[in-house]
C-alpha cells in the first residue's frame, strides 16, 4: 500500500470501523471509475473491469454496488429500489449496507437523490440533468440468449454483427404476431451498440432514450461495465412495420392513487384469486396521492 | 386499504439475522465450537474454505466456519468477502517445491524413486467402517513416530524431463510477463495458462471433480497418471523493492500434484508425455488431482486436440467454476422478480388470448398442426382432403355442414 493511500484511508474514514469509506479501498475505487469512464467514452459497450467480492452476494447488485461505492461522496443522497420499490428487502439492505459504510443521506424520493440504485425498474418521476442511476446488471451480454461464448459475442459486437438478433426478433413476430420479450428488451446506443437494459420490463425502455441524467450499469458477478451518457439516443429494437410497444393494463388504474400512467403490480388478494393493481414505484405513487388530496382541498 | 402488499422492512431484515445466530449457537448446554476445536479437529474443512476462500488463514478461516453454521460454501464467500477489503502488498516469489517438508509424498508411476514413497496421513487405506468408539469422546490416539526433516526432494517427473520424454514447462519468472492476477484483473477469454491455473486453484471443488471425471469418461479423455502428489510446508519469500534482499514471510501447507498424460503428437509436437498441474491451500488432494486433469483437458488447444468434451472448453470451465459466483447467481433468484413476472403474465395473457381468437377461427384445425396460411389455402376447401387428414373431429363439422 502507498503512503497516500494510507493517508486517504484515514481522511476518508467510514462510519463502520475497520472499512474504508464506500467499503471499498481507494485503489479499487479509481480503477473502476476508470472502467466507469471508458464507460461513458463509448456509449452501451461493456467494459471489463476487476469486480471484486462484496459482503452480499453475487445475483444480490454487487455490480451495481461496485458502481454506486465508487462514486458516492459525502455530499450525496441516495435512494435505492428494487422492483420500482424503496421498501423492498433487498432495497433496504442495499441502502442499510451504504449507511453504515458512507453515512450518507439517502432518501425515499426520486427528485431528491443524487445518485439512485435500481434493479429491475426506471422511476416514474423523470430524472434531471446531474442525477445518477445505477442499475443491477445479472446478464450483461444481450447476445448470449444467441452466442454462449464470450469470444464470439465480443467479435460480433466489434463487427456490429446485430443480424441474428433481428432474426431472433423476427421469429417471434412469425410464431406469435408481435416480439415476445417482456423486460430486458434489447436496446441499440448510440447507433452503435447493442445492449441490455438490465431486466427492467418493456415499459421503461422509452426512459432511456434521450435521459438528462447520467445511466451507469454495474455487472459483479460478470465483471462488466457499461453506460449511456446522459442525452444519449437509446432505440428499442424493432421493424419499421412492427414497431416497438409497451404493455398496457386494459385502462385498470393504481388501486391506492388512481394513476393510469404507471407500471403496475397485479396483487393477489384472497383465496378466490381476486387481483388487485398498485404501483410498483411506491415514491411516486405516494406523491400521486399527495397530489390527489391537495386537489380534493382546492 | 386492509391489504398491504408483503415487503420486508428493516426490522424483518435484523430478526432474520438474530434468528439465525440463535439458531446457529444451538442448544446453549452444549458447549460452544472454539476456534480453535475448529483448527484441529475440522482442519480439512479448514484447508478448503482457505484454497477457495483464497485467504491462507486458519483462524479467519476457522472462524468464517463457525459463522457460518458448518456451510463450507457460505464460509469461502465470507472469506472472500474479507480478503476484499485487504490491499494487495507484494507478489511473493514462485513456491520451491522441491524444498517442502515433505509430510506425504506418493508417485503412482514409478515403484520408487529418490526421496521415496511416504504415505502420511491418508484414508486411502482404511476401510470406511463407521468407528462407533469414535462417537464416545475422550479417545487417545498415538502418532507413529515420524522423521519430518528431508532435505530436498526432487520432483518424480523429472526424471521423464531428462529424457525429454515428457514436454517441458516454460519458465516465465525470466521474462518480463507479469503474472496475469485474477483478483485485480477481470478474466476474458481466450485466455493464457497462469491466469486458467489462479481460477482452478480457487474453482469449486465438487465442480472440478465432476469435470475431471467426465473426462475420465471419455468426454475429452486424455488418459492421466498421477505422477507426483506431495503435501507438506513449504516457505513463501519475498523480495520487496525497497529492500535488496529476500525475506522469508511465512510457511505454508500446500497439496502439489502433477499429472502425466499420454499425448500422441500433433503435426507440431512429437509423441510425449504431457502435464497437467494442481496446486492447493492445505492438504486438499481430491481437490489437487482434479484441478491437474482439468488444466490438462484445458490445455488441448495448446496441443492441437479436438475439443470435444466440456472439460476442455475453456470459457464454460473458467466461468462456472467460482462458487462463490455460481452459488450467489443460482440463489438470486430468490430475490422479488415481481416486475419481470408483472410483465411475463401480461404477455403470457396476451398470447392466450390471441390463441382464443385463433380457436374460435374456423381453421382451428389447419392451424394446430402448423401448415402454413398459404399451403392450408391451396387444401381447405376440399373437404375429402380434409377427412383423411384431420380424422374424427373434422368428420363431426362436415356432418354439420351437411
Amino acid at each position: 500500500m502507498t503512503k497516500t493511500e494510507l493517508n486517504s484511508n484515514s481522511s476518508n474514514s467510514s462510519t463502520e470501523p475497520g472499512f474504508n469509506f464506500a467499503y471499498l479501498d481507494e485503489q479499487t475505487k479509481r480503477s473502476i471509475r476508470r472502467a466507469i469512464l471508458k464507460a461513458v467514452a463509448i456509449p452501451g459497450h461493456q467494459i471489463p473491469f476487476s469486480s471484486r467480492e462484496m459482503p452480499m452476494s453475487y445475483g444480490w447488485g454487487t455490480g451495481g454496488i461496485q458502481v454506486t461505492a465508487s462514486v458516492i461522496g459525502k455530499e450525496d443522497t441516495l435512494k435505492v429500489i428494487d422492483q420500482g420499490a424503496d421498501d423492498t428487502t433487498n432495497a433496504v439492505n442495499i441502502r442499510r449496507f451504504f449507511k453504515k459504510v458512507c453515512g450518507v443521506n439517502t432518501t425515499e424520493k426520486t427528485s431528491e437523490a443524487t445518485l439512485i440504485q435500481t434493479r429491475h425498474r426506471i422511476p416514474e418521476t423523470p430524472l434531471k440533468e446531474g442525477q445518477t442511476i445505477v442499475y443491477q446488471v445479472p446478464m450483461p451480454e444481450p447476445l448470449f440468449v444467441i452466442e454462449p461464448s464470450r469470444t464470439e459475442a465480443a467479435k460480433m459486437h466489434a463487427l456490429e454483427e446485430y443480424g441474428s438478433m433481428y432474426v431472433k426478433l423476427y421469429e417471434d413476430i412469425t410464431n406469435y404476431g408481435y416480439i415476445a420479450t417482456a423486460y430486458d428488451y434489447p436496446v441499440i446506443v448510440n447507433d452503435r451498440y447493442l445492449m441490455k437494459p438490465s431486466p427492467i420490463p418493456r415499459f421503461d425502455n422509452p426512459k432511456m432514450n434521450n435521459n438528462p441524467a447520467l445511466q451507469l450499469f454495474g455487472a459483479g458477478r460478470e465483471k462488466r461495465i457499461y453506460a449511456v451518457p446522459p442525452y444519449t439516443k437509446v432505440k428499442s429494437l424493432d421493424f419499421e412495420d412492427y414497431p416497438f410497444s409497451v404493455e398496457n393494463w386494459d385502462n385498470k388504474a393504481c388501486e391506492f392513487c388512481g394513476s393510469t400512467d404507471s407500471y403496475l403490480d397485479e396483487v393477489v388478494i384472497d383465496n378466490e384469486g381476486t387481483r388487485m393493481w398498485i404501483c410498483s414505484d411506491t415514491d411516486y405513487c405516494n406523491g400521486q396521492l399527495i397530489v390527489n388530496s391537495l386537489n380534493c382541498m382546492s | 386499504m386492509a391489504y398491504v402488499a408483503v415487503k420486508g422492512g428493516e426490522q424483518a431484515i435484523k430478526n432474520a439475522e438474530a434468528l439465525l445466530q440463535a439458531m446457529r449457537r444451538g442448544n446453549k448446554d452444549i458447549p460452544e465450537l472454539s476456534l480453535e476445536q475448529i483448527k484441529q479437529q475440522l482442519a480439512l474443512a479448514v484447508n478448503r474454505v482457505m484454497a477457495e476462500g483464497s485467504l491462507y488463514d486458519c483462524d479467519l478461516a476457522a472462524l468464517a466456519i463457525k459463522q457460518s453454521w458448518g456451510d463450507l460454501v457460505e464460509a469461502i464467500f465470507l472469506l472472500r468477502a474479507y480478503r476484499t477489503t485487504l490491499p494487495r502488498l507484494y507478489y511473493s516469489k514462485p513456491l520451491d517445491t522441491e524444498k517442502m517438508q515433505v509430510q506425504r509424498r506418493i508417485s503412482s508411476i514409478f515403484k520408487d524413486l529418490p526421496g521415496g514413497q511416504k504415505l502420511g496421513a491418508t484414508y486411502d487405506y482404511i476401510h470406511r467402517l463407521l468407528d462407533f468408539k469414535l462417537a464416545a469422546e475422550n479417545n487417545e490416539y498415538h502418532a507413529p513416530e515420524i522423521d519430518n526433516n528431508n532435505g530436498t526432494v526432487p520432483r518424480a517427473i523429472d526424471t521423464l524431463n531428462q529424457e525429454g520424454l515428457i514436454q517441458s514447462e516454460t519458465d516465465i519468472t525470466d521474462t518480463d510477463n507479469e503474472p496475469f492476477d485474477l483478483t485485480r484483473q477481470s478474466l476474458s477469454t481466450p485466455t493464457d495458462r497462469d491466469a486458467r491455473l489462479q481460477n482452478l486453484a480457487r474453482a469449486d471443488e465438487g465442480f472440478l471433480l465432476g469435470l475431471a471425471y467426465s473426462t475420465q469418461r471419455g468426454y475429452g479423455k486424455n488418459h492421466p497418471f498421477a505422477g507426483e502428489i506431495r503435501v507438506g510446508e513449504v516457505e513463501v519469500i519475498i523480495e520487496p523493492e525497497e529492500l535488496d534482499f529476500e525475506v522469508a514471510i511465512a510457511d505454508i501447507q500446500v497439496t502439489e500434484v502433477q499429472m502425466v498424460n499420454q499425448f500422441k503428437g500433433s503435426k507440431e509436437l512429437p509423441p510425449q508425455f504431457t502435464r497437467g498441474y494442481g496446486l492447493t491451500f492445505g492438504y486438499n488432494e481430491r481437490k489437487a488431482m482434479s484441478m491437474a486433469i482439468v488444466d490438462r483437458a484445458l490445455r488441448a488447444k495448446e496441443f492441437g486436440e479436438e475439443i470435444e468434451g466440456v472439460a476442455q472448453d475453456e470459457e464454460f470451465v473458467l466461468y462456472h467454476s467460482d462458487n462463490v459466483e455460481a452459488q450467489g447467481f443460482v440463489q438470486h433468484l430468490k430475490l422479488p422478480h415481481y416486475i419481470d413476472f408483472q410483465a411475463e403474465l401480461n404477455l403470457v395473457r396476451q398470447m392466450k388470448k390471441e390463441q382464443k381468437l385463433d380457436s374460435d377461427n374456423e381453421y382451428k384445425v389447419i392451424k394446430n398442426i402448423k401448415i402454413r396460411p398459404e399451403e392450408s389455402k391451396d387444401y381447405s376447401e376440399i373437404s375429402e382432403v380434409n377427412n383423411l387428414a384431420f380424422g374424427q373431429e373434422n368428420e363431426a363439422n362436415v356432418f354439420n355442414d351437411v
